[in-house]
C-alpha cells in the first residue's frame, strides 16, 4: 500500500508548479455541492416545517393561526394514541432488541462449529428490504394457516388474528422488528467484545468468579459505551419506523399500530393536512435533536469517567 | 467435563435460535416454489412443492418489474456516483483545509446525521413539488446527493494519511485535485467501498420517500412495486406469487451480501460508528 502511495507521489513530481489560490475559496468551493443539498433538504425543510406549522393554507391563501395546530393536537385522540403507541413501542422494542443482541453476540463470540452460519442467521434480516420482510411476516401472521399459528397449534393454542386485533397488533409488529434489527446491533456488540481485554475476564475466572459474576462485574460494565451507543441507535430508529406499518397494518386496527412517522405520513399524504403534519414534523425533529444532544452528553460522561 | 456439557447446551440453543431466525426466509423460498393452485400446500412448510419457476414468472408479469429493476439500479447508482464526488470533496476540505466558518459548516453536516432526510418527508415533498420534480427519479435521488455520513468517513480516512506525502507533492507543484486523485483516493479505497455498500443497501431498500414522490411505474423502484403486488395479493391471497415477488426484490442485494459477508458487516459497523 505505502509503496503505491510513494510511487504515485513521485509521479506528481512531474507536475508544473503553479501559484496557490486563496485557500478559503478552495475549501468553500469543495464544500459547495454538499452545502447546496444540505441547505435545500435538511436546513430549509426544518425551517419550513416550523413556519408552515403556524399557518393554515386554503386555496393558496396563507393565514397565520399561531399555535392552533399544536393546540389541536392536544384534543386529538388519535394523536394521543399515537404517542402512547410510540412510547410503548420504544420502551419495549429497545430494551428487548438491545439485550437480545447482546445475548446473541455473547453466544456467537466464541468459535463453535458453524459459528459463521449462526452469524449469518442473525444478520441476514438486516440486508432484506423492510417491505420484503414485512410482506413475509404478513403471511407468517395470517390467522390459522400462517406459520405462527401453525406452530402454536402444536401446543394446542387457538388461532389468533395477530395483526387484526388491537391487543396484539403492536406486539406482533415489535416481534417482527426485533427479528429484523437484532443482528445489526449484535455486530456492534461483537466489535465491543473483541475490544475487551482478555486479561480482564480471565483474571475474574482465576478469582473463581462464575460466568454470571464475570459478566455482571466485568463484561457488562466494560461494554457500557457499546450499550449506550446501540441504545441511542435503537431509539432513534424506533421513533422513525414506518415501512413495516405501511405493509402490515396501515396503522390499524383502530390506530393500534399508528406510530409517529406513520401518523405524519397519513396526515400529510392521505388527509392533505399539511399544517398539522408540519406541527408533527417539528415535534419529531425536536425529539431527534434532543436524543442527539443527550447522546453527546452521555458519551462524554461514559468515556471520561 | 461440566464445561463441555455447558458448551454443547449453548451450541444447541444457538442452533435452535438460528433455525427460528431462518424460518421467514426458508418459508419464502419454499413458498415461491409451491403450486399456486394447491391451497393446502401453504399450511405445511414442505407441502405442495413443485419444480417450476411458475410463481416467479407470474410475479414478474404481474407488474412492470423489469422497469422497476432498471429504475432501482438507476436510482442507486445515480445517488452513489454523485455521493462519491461530494463526500470526497467535502471530506478533503474538512480534513485538510483551514477556513473561516469551518465549525459552523461542520455542525450543518452533523444536523443531517441527527435529523435524517427520511424524517423530513413533508417539507421535502413540498420542495420537490415546487421544483416540478414529482414523479421523476430526480425527486428520489436529489435529497441524498450529499451525505454527512460519507463526508465524516472520508474526513477521518484522509486525516490518517501522513501529511508528508502530500507536502512532497505540493512542493512539486501538484494541484489539490491531483493530490486527492493520486495520493488520497488510493488510500481511501476501503472506506469508499464500505460507504458504497451502505449507500447501495440503504437506497435499494428505501421505500417511503420513493412511494411519496412517485405515482407511475416510470419512476418507481422495486420496493414500491412489491407493495403494489402485496396489496393485490391481500385481496386474493396469492402468497406463492408474493413470495416469489419478495425474492425478486431482495435477491440481488442478498446475493451480493452473502458473497461479501465480512465486508458488508464491517461496512455497516463503520457507518454506525460514525
Amino acid at each position: 500500500m505505502s509503496t503505491g502511495i510513494q510511487s504515485s507521489a513521485r509521479l506528481l513530481t512531474r507536475a508544473v508548479p503553479r501559484k496557490r489560490k486563496n485557500p478559503h475559496v478552495g475549501a468553500w468551493g469543495m464544500l459547495l455541492p454538499s452545502l447546496v443539498i444540505l441547505c435545500a433538504f435538511t436546513v430549509w425543510p426544518m425551517m419550513q416545517s416550523a413556519v408552515r406549522s403556524l399557518y393554515s393554507v386554503r386555496g393558496g391563501v396563507w393565514r397565520f393561526v399561531g399555535l392552533a395546530h399544536y393546540a389541536a393536537l392536544g384534543n386529538d385522540p388519535v394523536f394521543a394514541q399515537t404517542l402512547v403507541n410510540t412510547a410503548i413501542f420504544v420502551l419495549i422494542l429497545v430494551p428487548v432488541s438491545v439485550l437480545l443482541s447482546l445475548a446473541l453476540a455473547l453466544l456467537v463470540n466464541r468459535r463453535y462449529r458453524m459459528t459463521s452460519l449462526f452469524r449469518l442467521a442473525f444478520f441476514h434480516p438486516v440486508v432484506l428490504p423492510m417491505v420484503s420482510a414485512a410482506s413475509i411476516w404478513l403471511f407468517l401472521y395470517t390467522p390459522d394457516y400462517g406459520t405462527v399459528d401453525q406452530f402454536l397449534a402444536i401446543f394446542g393454542l387457538q388461532q389468533t388474528n395477530w395483526l387484526g386485533q388491537p391487543q396484539t397488533a403492536l406486539f406482533a409488529v415489535m416481534v417482527m422488528t426485533v427479528w429484523k434489527q437484532a443482528g445489526y446491533f449484535m455486530v456492534f456488540y461483537l466489535a465491543g467484545l473483541q475490544g475487551l481485554s482478555r486479561e480482564a475476564t480471565e483474571a475474574a475466572a482465576v478469582d473463581g468468579a462464575g460466568a454470571w459474576r464475570t459478566f455482571r462485574e466485568v463484561t457488562w460494565p466494560l461494554l457500557m459505551p457499546t450499550t449506550l451507543f446501540v441504545t441511542v441507535l435503537a431509539v432513534v430508529g424506533a421513533v422513525q419506523m414506518v415501512d413495516q406499518l405501511y405493509v402490515m397494518t396501515q396503522g390499524g386496527p383502530d390506530n393500534a399500530t399508528s406510530l409517529l412517522l406513520f401518523y405524519i405520513y397519513q396526515q400529510a399524504f392521505s388527509f392533505q393536512n399539511i399544517g398539522k403534519a408540519s406541527a408533527l414534523s417539528v415535534l419529531l425533529i425536536a425529539v431527534l435533536v434532543a436524543f442527539a444532544v443527550l447522546q453527546n452528553w452521555l458519551d462524554k460522561k461514559v468515556h471520561y469517567e | 467435563m461440566r464445561r463441555r456439557v455447558a458448551d454443547v447446551g449453548l451450541w444447541l440453543v444457538l442452533l435452535a435460535l438460528s433455525f427460528v431466525w431462518f424460518v421467514p426466509l426458508l418459508w419464502t423460498v419454499l413458498t415461491a416454489f409451491k403450486s399456486p393452485t394447491d391451497g393446502m400446500g401453504l399450511t405445511s412448510l414442505f407441502g405442495g412443492l413443485q419444480a417450476s419457476w411458475q410463481n416467479f414468472s407470474m410475479a414478474w408479469s404481474s407488474g412492470p418489474f423489469l422497469l422497476y429493476y432498471v429504475n432501482t439500479i438507476e436510482i442507486v447508482t445515480g445517488i452513489l456516483l454523485v455521493q462519491l464526488v461530494t463526500i470526497t470533496l467535502a471530506g478533503y476540505a474538512f480534513a485538510r483545509c483551514e477556513f473561516r466558518g469551518k465549525s459552523i459548516l461542520f455542525l450543518l453536516f452533523l444536523l443531517q446525521l441527527m435529523v435524517p432526510i427520511s424524517a423530513l418527508i413533508v417539507p421535502n415533498y413540498q420542495t420537490v413539488a415546487a421544483l416540478g420534480l414529482i414523479n421523476t427519479k430526480w425527486a428520489i435521488m436529489l435529497p441524498y446527493f450529499a451525505s454527512a455520513l460519507g463526508t465524516f468517513l472520508m474526513r477521518q480516512t484522509f486525516r490518517q494519511v501522513p501529511r508528508d506525502l502530500e507536502e512532497a507533492a505540493v512542493m512539486d507543484g501538484a494541484r489539490w485535485w491531483q493530490i486527492v486523485w493520486h495520493v488520497l483516493l488510493p488510500v481511501a479505497r476501503p472506506a469508499l467501498v464500505a460507504f458504497a455498500l451502505v449507500s447501495i443497501s440503504y437506497h435499494w431498500n428505501d421505500f417511503l420517500w420513493p412511494l411519496i414522490v412517485t405515482q407511475t411505474p416510470a419512476s418507481q423502484p422495486l420496493t414500491v412495486g412489491l407493495t403494489l403486488l402485496t396489496q393485490m395479493g391481500e385481496a386474493g391471497a396469492q402468497w406463492q406469487m408474493i413470495a416469489a415477488g419478495t425474492l425478486i426484490v431482495a435477491l440481488p442485494l442478498f446475493v451480493v451480501f452473502v458473497l461479501f459477508q465480512r465486508q458488508f458487516v464491517e461496512s455497516f459497523m463503520r457507518s454506525g460508528m460514525k
